[in-house]
């Protein structure tokens, strides 16, 4: 009696952890897995429509009856050569890589100087400064687009890419800025004294000491910059008037648009070009991306 | 001899030319170090933000340098219906999207935090719609809410049954609106998620323990501990995030251009229209210094809103 009852209570507890286990396996899919799956769904998807819309000829665009719309049938390069034989795209391209690149590369030299000096160069009434520079990554672009415009008239630099390149900046700098001050910081202050003993000068310890300890944070500037800059929108529509001199995002938008029908495979494939190269871009240093995108925030 | 030569070489070594002297004579190299920076922001940010709010007091047209008027831009856009429509859909827009990127960007959070295999691929996956240009995206948008073609009415339609006409996203004022609203939540979630992240991530497991062994369920120990503790986070990015929901252009300029009928028109829409394509430079600046009061008010209430417990806190500790 005492051991049946004692046997039934060992199985008890035997099937007791497995339940729970299930249980759990079971609650983790639904309270995890099952919501994550939906939030990479959805925020793919777009992505994912207008990969597909950009390889398919337009008789499955235009008609979900006889095509299932989630898969192509008959993929084609017919978009991706329109827009690479038929339009400046290249030229877009190479513009909105030249305006990227020059901007990344001013704005790193400006705020790696002014990082330094806020940071290294200890002077009475730095942090005011480094609160200015931080306090302008506040002002929208939304406001300045306009005064800009007639700045950019007065310099005679409206229609040009060296505008953009000029601009940019102005967004640019104060991240970089304050992203750089954090990573000055972590740099000891020893070593600078050490050189400062060995009779260095400070450009010299600049170069050879803080640079080269500073790289990652230089490495997550220089592409936190450069896809923001690749990404611009309201300076690019507003400089620049001729199609040649477009970027990428304007171009799409303001040349490839026209008429009543539009052309949702060249539209797709041109999106699908523009985004390329940030993605990759983005992929091969996601790590400082990311690194770069949380420091700043605790900053 | 010999040794007042040596001494007099080590002296001539020791005194290098007048330009290295000077690049390490430290007011000089503060000043040098700051000059490309602070020049930049001042040429093309502080000078703008004045001329701006000048301009705004003008009747400035492209072409033609105004002449002083007074509040009489700003007295017209009191009376023009168009300014109030573009202020409330911007207040909605800010509401709304705020809300929405911040609920289901700090579920997203949350969920990252659990441990499972693929995380960091998952997390980089995730920040897509963040690092590709916004107006790209927003064309992907626009397709996906075309009136005929549109997979969301194929998927409800012909799928699912569960409508018998395509829906028009983008044809009348509020769904319109709320096409918009979602477009921009999608935009902002990877952004918000993973700053929260990184807060949640520094909050010490030693705590959960201990509200475990308290005996605290799932919820208490979320609206316990992982709320206060993400305040400071939250307040920081929450300010930035509505600053640049109110100031938005990108996604209404490449979706709707403010259409139809001007229902959708941003305040930063609205001042392109006027000021840039009008060539109305001086109501396209008010316009934009419109937007200000919004932007410091909202600031100051995010991150006093936000920050209030943390600074009670302190101050009943003193």
């Amino acid at each position: 009696m005492t051991d049946t009852v004692a046997q039934t209570g060992v199985a008890n507890a035997k099937a007791a952890p497995d339940t729970m286990a299930w249980d759990s396996g079971l609650r983790r899919l639904m309270m995890i897995y099952l919501p994550l799956g939906c939030f990479v769904l959805i925020l793919l998807f777009p992505f994912y429509w207008m990969a597909i819309t950009s390889f398919k000829p337009n008789a499955e665009l235009m008609n979900y009856k006889a095509h299932n719309p989630f898969w192509i049938s008959s993929p084609t390069l017919a978009h991706i050569k329109h827009l690479l034989f038929d339009t400046a795209y290249p030229r877009w391209l190479k513009t909105t890589m030249l305006v990227a690149i020059g901007s990344t590369t001013l704005s790193l030299i400006a705020s790696t100087l002014a990082a330094y000096a806020i940071e290294r160069l200890r002077f009475r009434g730095s942090p005011y400064v480094g609160l200015g520079i931080y306090l302008a990554y506040l002002v929208p672009p939304s406001i300045l687009f306009i005064p800009l415009a007639t700045v950019v008239v007065q310099f005679g630099l409206f229609d040009s890419p060296l505008a953009l390149i000029l601009v940019y900046p102005t967004f640019l700098v104060p991240f970089c800025t304050w992203l750089l001050i954090g990573y000055f910081k972590s740099i000891p202050y020893e070593l600078e004294e050490c050189a400062l003993v060995d009779g260095a000068t400070r450009l010299q310890i600049l170069r050879r000491i803080t640079l080269p300890l500073a790289v990652p944070g230089l490495i997550s500037a220089g592409i936190f910059s450069f896809t923001l800059s690749w990404n611009e929108f309201i300076y690019a529509l507003a400089f620049i008037q001729s199609g040649a001199n477009k970027t990428v995002p304007v171009a799409i938008l303001t040349e490839l648009v026209t008429g009543d029908v539009y052309q949702w495979g060249a539209l797709m494939a041109g999106s699908l070009l523009g985004s390329l190269p940030v993605a990759v871009f983005y992929s091969l240093f996601v790590d400082y991306y990311v690194s770069s995108l949380t420091g700043a925030v605790k900053e | 001899m010999s040794v007042t030569t040596l001494s007099s070489s080590a002296l001539t070594q020791r005194q290098p030319n007048w330009l290295v002297r000077l690049f390490d004579y430290k007011p000089f190299l503060i000043v040098m170090c700051l000059a490309p920076a602070i020049g930049l922001l001042t040429v093309f940010l502080t000078y703008p933000l004045g001329l701006g709010i000048w301009l705004a007091f003008t009747d400035t047209t492209i072409g033609r340098r105004g002449v002083y008027v007074g509040l009489e831009n700003f007295q017209y856009l009191l009376t023009d219906p168009l300014w109030w429509n573009a202020v409330f859909y911007s207040v909605v827009y800010t509401g709304i999207a705020t809300f929405g990127k911040f609920a289901l960007g700090f579920w997203l959070a949350l969920l990252l935090n659990n441990h499972f295999p693929f995380k960091s691929l998952l997390r980089a996956i995730i920040l897509l719609p963040w690092i590709v240009p916004t107006v790209l995206s927003a064309l992907a948008f626009w397709w996906i809410y075309d009136p005929q073609f549109s997979i969301i009415s194929y998927l409800l339609v012909d799928v699912l049954h569960w409508r018998s006409s395509n829906i028009d996203f983008l044809g009348s004022p509020w769904p319109a609106r709320f096409s918009l609203i979602a477009a921009n939540i999608w935009r902002g979630i990877p952004f918000v998620a993973i700053s929260l992240l990184a807060g949640l991530q520094t909050i010490s497991p030693s705590l959960y323990e201990a509200a475990m062994l308290d005996g605290a369920s799932a919820w208490q120990r979320f609206r316990y501990i992982t709320f206060p503790m993400m305040m400071p986070i939250l307040a920081i990015v929450m300010t930035f995030s509505i600053i640049f929901t109110f100031t938005d252009f990108q996604l209404v300029y490449a979706i709707t251009r403010g259409g139809p009928g001007n229902s959708t028109h941003l305040l930063a829409t609205l001042a392109f229209q006027r000021g840039i394509a009008g060539g109305e430079l001086g109501e396209g600046a008010a316009i934009a210094v419109s937007m200000i009061p919004f932007l410091v008010f909202a600031t100051l209430f995010s991150y006093f809103g936000l920050a209030r417990r943390k600074w009670q806190q302190g101050e009943g500790n003193d």
